[in-house]
């Protein structure tokens, strides 16, 4: 049995009644739409519940795609976390479906058993991904055919990974945006993939053939091979998937199918209840569904003025519109549809679409450029001087103002390759200044100038604030720039530092220098003990433990009080941790110069523990993965090798190339540097990872251009150091620090620097960030030519920080804690990485 | 493989498994055990209360006791996911974990409530 609650609300006895706003759909115009509400006050005019079948909290949905792609971690893509909802009092049933409404009790009933009465009611349930009537896509029992996916939900991505995990060949069926977008994804995992498309054009609700001939281009250059016409007749394959047949007979095999063919609006709940649904529920200008004023609906299950919209830019629009409305802010507020013009990059390709993609009327112009060798495509309509339709592939720049000239109507230039080319005529930089107001700066979140211009306006004064504030730029995160550019302008030159970005670790509100005189002067030693002196109300926070236990080593060397629950896991154990919770073992190989000897007993270990993976690794030494934490104290042991400090943000490695005694370019002795370097500053604590290379002539075979510094033997017997080189995530040239005579200086202005750097750099701030953050020059000034005075200093604490060196492997025979080395997944059978 | 032996025995609260002597947990470190066949992480915060979760995160599989924790939140170790320990709720958006009922022994054994009770 049900019962309706009503939900009374705690009233005060002097304020109005609150509503109960029920919600159906946890999506993203649903929830957009709620924060509209509560921006307008709403919080006191309603009780509001939301119950969505999602077991989440809201997402950005766009992002599935980088997700699936690899691009995006899941946890990023969240925009609205369960805490949201608590804090915001809104009463979320997550993972809950709704079933029914019943108009004339005003209430929603839900598949658990729950009913809940409603004054207003909210539909927004958006869309499901379609699925064609092909033979063999569903089992007999209703569900979907093992390996057959739909690509709407995180829950799909989640499926969709694992499978490609263990499969070779995928097939897509469908080639819009959304297909292309799974094709690519797939492909990203290594995956072998057929994009089927039952059209002759890719995109071709955007595109005309021409443009979708050079999109296709571009897709199969990525290795995708696309099959146009073909119709699937049928999946093949009884409880797993094997492969796909066409109506030409053709046959692909496949052990996964992913069907994005369309979206159908999920509306049946409002026809059981009686409202008017054509291809969506048909809803008024103030998107009220047309037979109900007590029902209003938002987003892709809407269907307004004969439009049903399957992008995110109309539904802002009318969550705006709607909140003005339930609110009483302003009960005039009316919905118009809107003009879509998409930005989109689809399988790597930039594209831009708006309006007609080819001329309707015998009078309608065209201009029309194509490069299809350059992948570059640019059309335009223009009826009665207007443009009516645009389409940019490949080349984009023009896509601001071209949107605008499309939203506005803008009189259009006379010559109008000006709207295709910037011709050095007009200036197309639409700036800050110029930007209209209501211009969309942020596509993934729909925030327009407007609203940046009042969060400044408002009092947000830093550009991370006003972010945070109205999320622009917290989706693909392409138009930060504006954004800041526009906040600079809206604030009138007085934008203020963001002081949290200053911080050092977010518990403690102080920077790298004012924390560590704290330190020194309450002579705090241990974690805790800065959190209780230092941390506002001395809370503790798992966040910002790692940060401070590398900067306690690095301030007092020996006398800092170790804690191990303030290190990371990796330097609790000495190793780097893997994903199915084994961790891998680098000895180190000093300069990568190892003996037989080293080699065999490292082939001994491989045996005797069964070690998965034996890898040399890009760091000129030896990887052992897949190692099980209880076996690390044994491998230790018998390796006999000191840790090579691969897991920890530390001094890594020195790479080094032949150079002066094998070479014939030799110019300096390049593998003794190395060794003694690396020798010298092994383990060395650090704001992130040290990699560094010593090469023997300015061939420069060990890559120390590009490493955190890098020292090159030159003709004349010199060194040239170089630092804040970069060719991991960011590729970036080191700057010349100095050219010296002897190897004895390059140790010497090493140490000067990397101390420089540890005591100065924030954390994980790599060398490629920290010099060009301060400018060489300032640096060179320091290290090199005294003009802080503090060089004896810095010599004098890195000096004192090598003294406190101790291998950590020599910790296996001695545990720091009661089972340091006890597994913690007691139940898994490990290792879960592939044996080779 | 696990050193945890387990045995169990009822009280008025319920099934509460004995898992292991308090003085295994290092403070603010977690262990893992096993438990009338599930995997449970406990974990001995600073304050010195005690929380049990699942020891798997609902994640990747990640090991939370390998996690690092203050007196709110575990961190997975593998893609840095945040759960409430009292709750099991994931501010940062993953499944919620599993909580499970613990508490410690006259004679300094931790016991965690798990299944039926
Ligand atoms: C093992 C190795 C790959 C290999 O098989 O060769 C490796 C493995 C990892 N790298 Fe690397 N990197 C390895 C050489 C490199 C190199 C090449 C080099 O050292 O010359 C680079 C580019 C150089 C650089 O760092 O500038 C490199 C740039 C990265 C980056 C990008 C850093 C950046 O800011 O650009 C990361 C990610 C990070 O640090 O956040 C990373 C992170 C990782 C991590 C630690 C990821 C993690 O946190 O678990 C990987 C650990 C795997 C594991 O489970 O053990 N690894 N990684 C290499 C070990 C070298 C060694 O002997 O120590
Ligand atoms: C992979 C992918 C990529 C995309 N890329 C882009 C892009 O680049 N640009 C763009 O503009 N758009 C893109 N879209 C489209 C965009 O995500 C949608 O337009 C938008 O999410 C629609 O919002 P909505 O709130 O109407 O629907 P949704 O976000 O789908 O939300 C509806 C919610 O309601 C829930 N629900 C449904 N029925 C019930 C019920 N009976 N009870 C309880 N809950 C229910 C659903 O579970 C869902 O969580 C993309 C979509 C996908 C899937
Ligand atoms: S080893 Fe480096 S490049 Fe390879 S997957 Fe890990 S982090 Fe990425
Ligand atoms: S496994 Fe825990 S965050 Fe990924």
């Amino acid at each position: 049995m049900t019962t309706i609650t009503s939900m009374p609300a705690q009233r005060q006895p002097t304020e109005p009644p609150r509503q109960h706003l029920v919600v159906i759909g946890n999506g993203m115009a649903g929830v957009r739409t709620i924060e509209e509400i509560l921006t307008r006050g709403g919080a006191s005019l309603f009780d509001i519940t939301v119950f969505g079948d999602e077991p989440y909290g809201n997402y950005n949905r766009i992002l599935l795609s980088n997700v699936l792609a690899g691009i995006e971690d899941e946890k990023e893509i969240f925009l609205n976390p369960l805490d949201w909802y608590r804090s915001n009092g809104i009463r979320l049933h997550a993972g809950v479906r709704v079933t029914r409404i019943d108009r004339y009790a005003k209430a929603v009933f839900a598949a658990d058993g729950t009913a809940v009465g409603y004054d207003k009611l909210m539909i927004a349930t958006g869309s499901r991904a379609f699925i064609p009537p092909i033979d063999g896509v569903y089992q007999p029992d209703g569900g979907l055919t093992p390996g057959v996916f739909a690509f709407r939900t995180l829950d799909d991505c989640r499926q969709m990974i694992a499978a490609a995990r263990g499969h070779r060949a995928a097939v897509v069926i469908g080639g819009g945006l959304l297909g292309l977008e799974a094709a690519r994804g797939l492909q990203n995992h290594g995956l072998d993939v057929h994009l089927l498309h039952a059209a002759p054009t890719l995109m071709n609700a955007q595109l005309d053939a021409e443009a979708g001939q050079i999109l296709r281009r571009g897709v199969e250059a990525l290795g995708i091979t696309v099959h146009t016409l073909a119709m699937t007749t049928a999946v093949l394959g009884d409880d797993a998937v094997v492969g796909v047949t066409l109506a030409d007979g053709t046959h692909i095999p496949a052990d996964m199918v992913v069907i994005a063919a369309g979206i159908r609006p999920n509306s049946e709940l409002g026809a059981h209840a009686g409202l008017d649904v054509e291809r969506a529920i048909v809803v008024d200008d103030q998107m009220r569904a047309v037979d109900d004023p007590d029902i209003y609906v938002v987003g892709e299950c809407a269907q307004h003025r004969g439009e049903v919209y399957g992008l995110v830019a109309p539904l802002w629009e009318q969550a705006i519109v709607l909140a003005d409305h339930v609110t009483g802010t302003n009960p005039a507020a009316t919905y118009h549809g809107s003009k879509i013009a998409t930005k989109l990059k689809v399988a790597g390709v930039d594209v831009t679409s708006m309006g007609l993609k080819e001329p309707e009327h015998a009078d309608d112009e065209i201009v029309r450029f194509v490069e299809p060798k350059h992948g570059v495509y640019k059309s335009i309509v223009i009826r009665d001087g207007k443009l009516v339709g645009a389409t940019l592939l490949g080349d984009v720049r023009k896509a601001a103002f071209l949107i605008q000239a499309f939203d506005r109507g803008l009189p259009l230039p006379e010559a109008r390759l000006e709207m295709l080319f910037d011709l050095g005529t007009p200036p197309e930089a639409v700036g800050a200044a110029e930007l209209a107001d209501d211009t969309q700066v942020c596509n993934c979140n729909g925030v327009t100038k407007a609203s940046l211009v009042a969060c400044v306006t408002s009092g947000q004064k830093t550009v991370s604030g006003v972010m945070a504030t109205t999320r622009a730029g917290k989706g693909c995160g392409s138009c930060k720039t504006l954004v800041a550019q526009i906040v600079e302008w809206a604030a009138g030159g007085a934008v203020e530092r963001d002081e949290s970005a200053d911080w050092y670790v977010p518990a403690i509100p102080m920077d790298k220098p004012t924390l560590i005189t704290a330190l020194r002067e309450r002579e705090l030693r241990s974690v805790s003990a800065v959190f209780d002196a230092l941390a506002p109300g001395g809370q503790e926070d798992a966040g910002s433990k790692m940060a401070l236990t590398s900067l306690l080593r690095t301030v007092w060397g020996r006398d800092y009080i170790d804690e191990r629950d303030a290190r990371f896991i990796n330097d609790r154990v000495h190793a780097n941790i893997q994903k199915d919770g084994t961790f891998s073992v680098v000895p180190q190989i000093a300069g990568g110069v190892t003996t037989p000897a080293q080699l065999r007993r490292i082939a001994d270990v491989a045996d005797k523990y069964n070690i998965p993976m034996v890898k040399i690794t890009g760091g000129q030494r030896i990887d052992l993965l897949g190692v099980r934490k209880e076996d690390l104290p044994k491998v230790w042991s018998d390796l006999d090798m000191p840790s090579g400090y691969a897991y920890g943000k530390s001094f890594r490695t020195v790479k080094t190339c032949v150079g002066l005694e094998f070479c014939r370019y030799g110019l300096g002795d390049s593998t003794a540097l190395g060794i003694a370097i690396e020798k010298r500053f092994q383990g060395l604590e650090s704001p992130a990872k040290l990699k560094l290379a010593v090469t023997g002539c300015p061939r420069n075979c060990a890559e120390a251009l590009v490493k955190d510094l890098g020292a090159v033997a030159i003709e004349g017997g010199q060194w040239q150091i170089y630092v804040g080189g970069a060719a991991g995530a960011h590729v970036r040239k080191g700057d010349l620090l100095a050219t010296v005579d002897t190897p004895e200086q390059v140790i010497t202005l090493t140490g000067r620097f990397l101390q420089y750097y540890r005591e100065n750099a924030k954390w994980l701030e790599r060398t490629y960030s920290f010099v060009p953050r301060l400018g060489i020059d300032k640096i060179r000034a320091i290290v090199v030519g005294d003009s802080d005075g503090i060089a004896a200093d810095l010599d004098a604490r890195m000096q004192q920080a090598i003294d406190a060196y101790t291998d950590p492997w020599l910790e296996g025979r001695d545990p720091a804690t009661p089972g340091q080395f006890q597994t913690s997944l007691p139940l898994v059978e490990l290792p879960k990485v592939p044996m080779r | 493989m696990n050193p945890t032996t387990e045995t169990t025995h009822t009280s008025p609260d319920g099934v509460f498994h004995r898992l292991g002597p308090l003085s295994e947990i290092p403070i603010g470190e977690a262990r893992a055990y096993a438990a009338a066949g599930q995997q449970i992480a406990v974990f001995r915060l600073r304050s010195g209360r005690l929380q049990a979760t699942d020891a798997s995160c609902p994640h990747a599989g990640g090991p939370l006791a390998d996690g690092q924790t203050d007196e709110t939140i575990v961190i997975c170790p593998l893609h840095s996911n945040t759960f409430d320990l009292a709750t099991g709720t994931s501010p940062s958006g993953a499944p919620p974990l599993t909580c499970y009922p613990i508490r410690v022994s006259d004679d300094g054994i931790i016991e965690v409530a798990v299944g039926q009770y």
